[in-house]
């Protein structure tokens, strides 16, 4: 079998609570051993390809719970493959994907054709809450549980009926999977960026946080009374960050994850109206990009999720309030949080790394280990002090809000199941 | 007095998109060149050969006739072809994307292209992509600058002065691109600007832009040297704004009876047009003493041909070549 080692690394890896220099000695699929300088000048000298790691970091392998793969339906944004290549660009070893394709994933056949696509990653299905997203009948979330959805959510669209929410939350607890909550009251929420002054400059329709709040506060009213599990996905406003902190003080079973770019951008940014700021939830004051700081610092935001949303060139270059919402995130995510939350001093790296992998795999109960012999190799070598800016991207799509800035840090190196991929830009 | 084109430096600007990134040295020249040119339109031949040879493009894709009318009028007295590209309906629904049309006015060899959009944005998709200087005659609910540059020299004209001068704008500020950009050019000459309007017509916010808000139209008015009242625009209303156009007029038309009882008896009343007679504003008023509504067209001509005037007429400056006027 072929052998690899990988030498003086910084391993850093939340799962096993690891923060020290190691050697990695990598066989076939799996780690076969993880040794520090005391053991390996005693043990026999290891033959096989060696990667020096000297100065970088190594780290599992990250997870994107929140990752948009357009396949099937719009092949020519993203499919499986490319999707799964631009993760492992990012360092990803996984991504969970949302179930808004072209048909929905409200059915085991599409689970199935999801499972079977060729990809370079791993990859975990949500499965719709809803038949079609539409809102209004549970889809059969046990066929699609049993079939391998790790979750459910409409994502992209919320669902506005309350009592169809309700149901749902309880029809999950027999399953133990949460029902994941895009939270946007439709009703309040008819516009194109965050409402504030910017929006008021700018003469665009606004969406205002409270739309967003709003629906948080139901859901989370709804999860207690049901006793259920709940995730909130991309979480943007500071309200949200208060209303899930108070919950989980007060023993509601809830988690959330916040996006690279909510973390990083604010609604200044549109001024220009480039339509790579048009994101649903949008853009934020700098006071709720603040505030999402505070709360993934104090745990009340469990993960960073990209919410990976590629959109064709030809939808991306309208007029602002034309175009469709999203923007992709694989490949610049973990440099958003070592550039915009490490390197100001807000969160240590192994807080970040926590966010980016051993949340992510509790949230949705995913079979993944960091790095320990007999483990799959699926890990990253990392350059931290490596400035880059994002130009060309492995995704189909190139709607990057990042694209031209600096970034700090660069995944240079993925390894998913042993097999090593480089990465020259 | 003409303008002497050896005298006068353009705007340093390919396009103008809005007031807000005006400098207001560059609101002043443009002011005082359209002075100069509303001599010529005094004159018994309305025409000067300045813009000889150059082509505006008119690309309207909502309709408009004033402002379509008043472009086109000061292009012909500089003597400027121009061309209407058809763009009746929105570049979405026509299959064509803004991007595409701007690729085809750009293989036109176009000077200048004057655009009107629903879209915030739409004009600077086309400066970007197009080496013509762009003029944003309306977009969505952002800016209409020459709007703006037309109600200023208005007033310079009436007060002689604008430091100091506090003007009140009534109505729909949440769908006005009017308000926003008078909101810029007036707070950058230094006047004390305030609007007034039903909570639901006012944008959040806006008193981040330095403006002072006001609900009550009897206090509003009050002490204010300008009644700057906005179209209601029935087409941009979504449902629940207010409750009826009854209600509107009761609560924030400018009639003679408000003016009479709360504003200054030298308040001058203005007015981007088309009025509503009747609605917010009355014919009386409108038509009446204090009036400044007509000034403001004429204005508009002079304003705009200044605008074609100072600005480049595409990248490469040719200002030297025009050395004849």
């Amino acid at each position: 079998m072929a052998k690899l080692i990988i030498k003086n690394a910084r391993v850093i890896d939340p799962f096993t609570d690891t923060d020290d220099t190691f050697d990695i000695l990598i066989e076939g699929e799996r780690v076969k051993g993880v040794r520090g300088k005391r053991e390996e000048r005693r043990g026999k000298r290891e033959k096989g390809k060696m990667i020096n790691a000297k100065g970088l970091w190594v780290i599992p392998g990250l997870i994107d719970i929140h990752t948009h793969l357009r396949e099937p339906g719009r092949e020519d944004e993203e499919t499986i493959l490319s999707g799964t290549m631009s993760a492992l660009k990012g360092g990803y070893q996984a991504v969970v994907c949302m179930a808004n394709t072209e048909p929905p994933v409200d059915n085991i056949g599409i689970v199935r054709y999801i499972q079977e696509a060729e990809k370079v990653c791993d990859v975990y299905p949500v499965g719709a809450v809803t038949k079609g997203l539409k809102g209004t009948e549970l889809s059969e979330i046990g066929d699609l549980v049993d079939a391998g959805c790790v979750a459910v959510s409409d994502d992209g669209m919320p669902i506005m009926d309350s009592f169809i929410m309700r149901r749902a939350l309880e029809y999950c607890k027999q399953f133990d999977i949460p029902v994941i909550s895009h939270a946007e009251d439709l009703n309040l929420s008819p516009g194109v960026m965050n409402e504030g002054i910017v929006s008021t400059e700018l003469g665009l329709s606004g969406i205002p946080s409270c739309a967003e709040e709003a629906m948080i506060a139901r859901d989370i009213l709804l999860a207690k009374f049901t006793k259920s599990r709940l995730h909130i996905a991309h979480i943007s406003t500071k309200g949200s960050v208060e209303l899930i902190r108070r919950a989980k003080k007060e023993g509601v079973n809830v988690t959330c994850e916040a996006t690279p770019h909510h973390f990083s951008l604010t609604d200044e940014c549109v001024r220009g109206f480039d339509t790579n700021y048009r994101i649903n939830p949008p853009l934020r004051t700098e006071v709720d990009r603040k505030a999402i700081i505070e709360g993934l610092l104090d745990d009340t935001i469990d993960a960073i999720a990209t919410d990976h949303a590629p959109h064709a060139d030809f939808e991306k270059e309208l007029e602002f309030d034309q175009a469709p919402s999203g923007v992709i995130g694989l490949e610049t995510a973990f440099a958003c949080g070592i550039t915009y939350l490490v390197k100001p001093g807000f969160v240590d790296i192994k807080q970040l790394l926590r966010k980016f992998t051993l949340n992510p795999a509790k949230i949705f109960s995913l079979p993944v280990k960091g790095i320990s012999t007999g483990e799959y190799a699926n890990l990253a070598i990392v350059d931290p002090a490596r400035e880059w800016i994002p130009q060309r991207f492995l995704s189909k799509s190139k709607n990057s809000p990042f694209i031209g800035k600096n970034l700090y840090g660069k995944v240079l190196c993925t390894l998913y199941r042993g097999r090593v991929y480089e990465w020259k830009d | 007095m003409c303008p002497d084109s050896s005298e006068i430096e353009g705007l340093k600007r390919k396009d103008l998109l809005g007031v807000l990134e005006l400098e207001k040295e560059e609101i002043e020249l443009i002011l005082n060149t359209a002075v100069s040119f509303k001599e010529i339109l005094e004159r018994p031949i309305k025409v000067v050969p300045y813009l000889r040879g150059k082509t505006v493009a008119f690309l309207f894709f909502e309709p408009s006739t004033r402002t379509l009318n008043s472009f086109s009028l000061a292009a012909r007295r500089l003597s400027c072809d121009s061309v209407s590209v058809s763009a009746s309906s929105s570049s979405v629904l026509k299959g064509e994307t803004l991007l595409d049309t701007a690729k085809n006015l750009e293989a036109m060899k176009l000077n200048f292209v004057v655009v009107r959009h629903s879209s915030p944005g739409a004009p600077h998709i086309l400066a970007k992509n197009l080496t013509s200087s762009v003029i944003n005659a309306g977009d969505g609910s952002h800016e209409h600058p020459t709007q703006a540059l037309l109600d200023l020299l208005t007033i310079k004209e009436h007060f002689a002065k604008f430091e100091g001068l506090k003007v009140l704008i009534v109505g729909d500020i949440e769908h006005s691109r009017v308000a926003r950009s008078d909101i810029w050019g007036m707070k950058k000459l230094g006047m004390d600007v305030s609007v007034c309007g039903p909570p639901t017509l006012i944008p959040r916010d806006i008193e981040k832009m330095g403006v002072r808000v006001y609900y009550n139209l009897k206090e509003a008015i009050e002490n204010k040297d300008i009644i700057y009242v906005l179209r209601i625009q029935k087409e941009r209303q979504k449902r629940g704004l207010f409750p009826s156009t009854r209600e509107y007029i009761n609560l924030y038309s400018i009639t003679e009876e408000v003016l009479e009882k709360y504003a200054r008896r030298d308040v001058v009343i203005m007015h981007p047009g088309p009025v509503n007679r009747g609605i917010e504003i009355v014919p009386s008023v409108a038509d009446g003493t204090r009036s400044l509504i007509l000034p403001q067209v004429t204005n508009g001509v002079a304003v705009r041909m200044a605008c074609f005037y100072l600005l480049p007429g595409g990248k490469r400056d040719k200002r030297e070549e025009r050395g004849e006027g």
